[in-house]
């Protein structure tokens, strides 16, 4: 019931935060975006499950009660959690409350609607990460795309309407493009499941229950699914060269919403390749590992590159967003313990550090009311806790030991470096390894311009240090970053044990 | 059987009796004190009746009432009447849509003369559809449906001074007597044929000489055109744009989802029990094929309803054209009805009759929240609604919720109720009707987001001022939405009674 209750308590909050008047709803929406987070963290401390959810794993405040009649199918109200999905929710609800507080400065008119919408996000991002019953989960999936649409349209930058309606445009036609995809994978199933709940149709998948439909033999119809999944969720994720809505919605979407962009939203779709292509079809994984670990390459370096060519802070943190997913993209196809596991782990890390990296770029922001490396230098002279913060979230970025980033990178290359997919698994690795000398480069190169150097600014703003409320959610995210990255342990052992089963799946190969 | 197992079996029809001395008590108050100014005692008691119908009805529905789980359908006045699952079902939909017309209605009328005559008429149509759900005989159903019909001209005119509601109450009276004729000279053909006016007896007359199968098919077709005008498809759709533009707006919600309901009641019943598919398919000399007129119907409609909607540059009318095409998806239920459908006939009625009732919250509301904005003096064209979310918030929410709901987006009642619609159609071999619908339903969201994006995104061009709060439109709107959202966690009950009432029929 722990689930159904965090579930509703945050569209409560979401409810009462829209109606009350506006100098309120700030603090209000903090004070209410602190009952989820207690409420994931008491679920973590609860924790119980054991195995992956989908493969018969025990599940963690599993509910699963009939909600509808479908045909031949039951609709199930079916939510758990497990080792994959557990870490992901404790990052939504903390992300969700650091976005509200960083949202305070810039968010100046109707902010009642606006802080209710953040929480009427979470609630539905919750849903997603919760649901395991196909119908409930792409509910909540689509859900997600209403607020985030609000949120760009009208709170946004310049060109707001642009992004708003490109990032709506993107992600429905990526939805539809799946769920086409899913739905001839549950046809072909025919009359072997009847319900859509997600484990009793991963677990038909694997009996190899899997017949031919429409035309299409068992072997192809498993491949059409696949592609047509892998492109409604690369588009989410975004895997070059899908990604193209990505940095238009960052750059005009305010802080707070890039931080949930970036933070939470891109994981829906690395969380969603994982559940349904990587986990229901490996074999199908395993024979398009090429292509896949070529897309993911691509996604590393050519992200990198673009970031490289950025003259926009928010751009380059966008940019790099691309760079960083493409990571999990190689860890996935891995299919090694420490590849599916560093990628689930990159989730997490990538959500901390990427919520960081925006939300220091909108600090500084707040203040010179410009984002341009060539308008600014020498920020650190005037905003030094800012910058300090800044500068350590780079080096999350770029690997730095003891922080999340290096944990979850390296384990993604060990895991890829130890792959049996295909023979030339290790060179695309060392090949996505180059990346992160690119990261570091324009990482660098940014911040020597930006923050350091004698202090020099082209505009009629007062730059003065942050306010306090600015930089507390900065210092909690570093702090998260580097506990995770000392001790990555407290999420990686419960993230291996679900991963483990996904692994033993079609072990002939 | 009734509830109370002593009362006499006309109490089975107490939520029409309801209605219809809830319409005679506001004219007598009228009477009594025909300058009334209190609006508020009239709304409430038509608001009141509303309920009570919609309540007993709902109680019915629970107690199994003219169900087979009590005995099966109870029929009246020689059975003219018939009370069963279906037309409590449709009750349901009409009062719920008459209370909350009537409780928006308080502010619309405010400061206008003939407040009693208007709530009257609202109660005596919703009198009318609630016997058309009830007919059992032709007879019944063209009185019920003249019964329905003839409030509902006056009250499109209602706005006397107004040109635009006068024009839009002629045409609406004129194309609905043309459609009226047509469909009482198809009742004398069928009655020609077959020598009964009783549903259940047409269908055991219907093995008629091979020489009379032409007539009695004309007679079908023209019965089709009748239902085509009360639920505005095509081909007697031309009405409604100009109805519901120059309509009060509370009146367009009125005839756009009960009146629209209350057409689909009387077509699924006539035609699934007074023409069965397979008898009528298979006579002597040829058949009487109406699915497929109706699939032909429903794929013209839709499509024609959603180019037209995205065309508009006026909202209520824009909302009426998605009103037709809207009737285009409910024609599925009639359309996916195979002779050897068995099972399936019921769950795609069912839906289609799920879809109804979904579709009465969403879109009286739509309409409701157009009332609204005429009441703050708002403009009609998209371009009029911008900026609305900044200074109602509350109520832009609403009507975010009506719009994305009707376009069949989730988490709204009308995602699971297209859902249902479509994949029923599918489970009945209709696989194209359902394509068709989705490719329309993904078309509609087009002009539905205009509306949101104009509320929420787009900048008014000079300064928006929104005088008063209207109260009882206020509670309408908010009603009608969390109807609308609560409808997809509650879904279930509501289409399983449909498609157990719906199975009935076969």
């Amino acid at each position: 019931m722990i689930i159904e209750a965090l579930i509703a308590v945050t569209f409560l909050a979401a409810l009462v935060t829209f109606v009350l008047p506006d100098r309120y709803a700030g603090k209000a929406a903090f004070a209410l975006s602190l009952i989820p987070v207690v409420g994931s963290l008491f679920m973590w401390q609860q924790y119980d499950a054991s195995g992956n959810a989908l493969l018969g794993g025990t599940v963690a405040f599993e509910t699963d009660v009939v909600w509808l009649q479908l045909g031949q199918y039951d609709l199930h109200w079916m939510v758990g959690v497990d080792g994959i999905s557990m870490p992901l929710i404790v990052l939504t609800t903390i992300l969700t409350t650091l976005a509200i507080v960083s949202a305070w400065t810039p968010i100046a008119e109707r902010q009642s609607q606006f802080f209710g919408l953040m929480l009427f996000m979470e609630a539905n991002l919750l849903g997603v990460f919760t649901a395991l019953d196909f119908f409930v989960w792409f509910i909540f999936w689509e859900a997600v795309l209403v607020p985030m649409y609000f949120l760009i349209g009208v709170w946004g930058g310049p060109r707001r309407k642009y992004a708003a309606i490109k990032f709506f445009v993107y992600t429905n036609i990526a939805s539809l493009v799946m769920f086409i995809g899913f739905i001839s994978l549950v046809f072909g199933l025919g009359d072997s499941i009847s319900s859509l709940r997600l484990p009793e149709i991963a677990q038909a998948l694997q009996a190899g229950q899997l017949g031919g439909f429409a035309g299409l033999s068992a072997g192809a119809l498993a491949s059409v699914a696949f592609i047509a999944m892998f492109f409604g969720f690369a588009v989410k994720v975004p895997v070059a060269p899908l990604h193209t809505w990505l940095p238009d919605a960052h750059v005009e979407a305010p802080t707070p919403v890039s931080v949930m962009l970036a933070g939470v939203l891109l994981k829906m779709g690395t969380y969603a390749l994982l559940r349904f292509n990587f986990t229901m079809l490996p074999e199908t994984a395993r024979s398009f590992a090429l292509p896949i670990a070529l897309l993911a390459v691509a996604s590393v370096i050519y992200g990198a590159l673009l970031a490289l060519a950025q003259q926009d802070l928010k751009r380059i943190v966008a940019y790099s967003s691309v760079s960083s997913m493409g990571y999990v993209i190689l860890g996935l196809i891995a299919y090694t313990t420490y590849g599916v596991g560093g990628a689930t782990f990159q989730m997490v890390a990538h959500g901390l550090i990427s919520g960081l990296m925006f939300m220091a770029v909108g600090v500084i922001y707040n203040t010179t009311h410009t984002r341009m490396v060539t308008d600014m230098s020498g920020v650190a002279d005037r905003m030094p806790v800012t910058a300090g913060i800044f500068v350590a979230g780079a080096f999350g970025y770029m690997g730095l030991p003891l922080m999340a980033g290096f944990a979850a990178e390296f384990f993604i290359f060990k895991g890829a470096f130890e792959s049996t997919v295909m023979e030339a698994m290790p060179l695309f690795t060392g090949a996505a390894m180059f990346g992160i000398v690119i990261v570091a480069g324009y990482l660098l190169f940014a911040m020597q311009r930006t923050l350091f150097g004698p202090f020099e600014f082209d505009g009629d703003y007062d730059v003065t240090s942050a306010p306090f409320h600015d930089v507390a959610p900065l210092a909690v995210l570093l702090l998260l970053t580097i506990v995770l990255g000392v001790s990555p342990d407290i999420f990686f052992t419960m993230i291996q044990d679900a991963v483990n089963p996904i692994l033993e799946l079609g072990g002939a190969f | 059987m009734t509830p109370l197992q002593t009362a006499p079996e006309w109490t089975a029809a107490a939520p029409a009796i309801i209605l219809a001395v809830t319409g005679l008590a506001l004219l007598l108050i009228d009477t009594i004190d025909p300058d009334t100014s209190s609006n508020g005692l009239l709304a409430g008691l038509s608001t009141l009746g509303s309920l009570a119908a919609g309540g007993v009805a709902g109680w019915f529905l629970t107690q199994g009432t003219g169900m087979e789980s009590s005995g099966g359908a109870i029929t009246l006045y020689g059975d003219a009447l018939v009370i069963d699952g279906m037309s409590l079902f449709f009750t349901l939909i009409f009062t719920s849509v008459a209370a909350m017309v009537s409780v928006a209605s308080y502010d619309y009328l405010a400061g206008r003369r003939y407040q009693g005559e208007f709530y009257s008429l609202v109660m005596f149509a919703a009198t009318g559809m609630t016997l058309m759900a009830m007919s059992n005989s032709l007879a019944t159903v063209f009185v019920s449906l003249e019964l329905a019909s003839l409030p509902s001209y006056a009250l499109v005119a209602f706005l006397k001074k107004n040109r635009g509601s006068i024009e839009a109450g002629l045409k609406y009276f004129l194309i609905g007597a043309l459609s009226s004729a047509v469909f009482a000279f198809g009742i004398s053909l069928v009655y020609a044929v077959t020598g009964t006016l009783l549903l259940p007896e047409i269908a055991a007359n219907l093995s008629v000489s091979s020489d009379l199968v032409g007539v009695l098919g004309l007679g079908v077709l023209m019965i089709a055109g009748g239902f085509a005008f009360k639920t505005a498809s095509v081909p007697f759709h031309f009405w409604a744009p100009e109805a519901y533009e120059g309509a009060p707006a509370p009146v367009s919600a009125f005839l756009s989802s009960a009146s629209k309901a209350a057409g689909f009641a009387v077509a699924f019943r006539v035609f699934t029990v007074a023409f069965p598919l397979g008898p009528v398919t298979s006579l002597n000399g040829g058949g009487v094929d109406w699915s497929l007129l109706f699939a032909v119907l429903a794929v013209v409609t839709m499509t024609l309803g959603n180019f037209a909607a995205a065309t508009q540059e006026n909202v209520k009318r824009m909302l009426a054209y998605s009103s037709i095409g809207h009737a285009g998806y409910a024609l599925i239920g009639l359309a996916a009805i195979t002779t050897d459908g068995g099972a399936a006939n019921g769950h795609v009625l069912g839906a289609s009759m799920a879809h109804l009732l979904v579709y009465g919250f969403m879109n009286t509301g739509a309409f409701l929240f157009i009332a609204m904005v005429e009441k703050w003096g708002l403009g009609r064209t998209f371009a009029d609604y911008n900026g609305i979310a900044s200074k109602a918030p509350i109520a832009a929410t609403a009507m975010t919720v009506f719009m994305f709901s009707l376009a069949g987006l989730p988490p709204f009642g009308g995602f699971l109720s297209k859902y249902f619609l479509f994949l029923s159609a599918i489970e009945s071999g209709f696989w194209w009707l359902a394509a068709v619908g989705a490719v329309n339903s993904a078309l509609s969201l087009f002009y539905y987001s205009r509306v949101v994006k104009a509320m929420w995104i787009e900048e008014p061009s000079e300064p928006l001022e929104i005088g008063s709060q209207p109260v009882g439109l206020y509670v309408a709107v908010i009603f009608a939405a969390v109807g609308t959202v609560l409808l997809l966690p509650g879904f279930r009950p509501v289409i399983e009674t449909a498609q157990t009432v719906a199975a009935a029929l076969f």
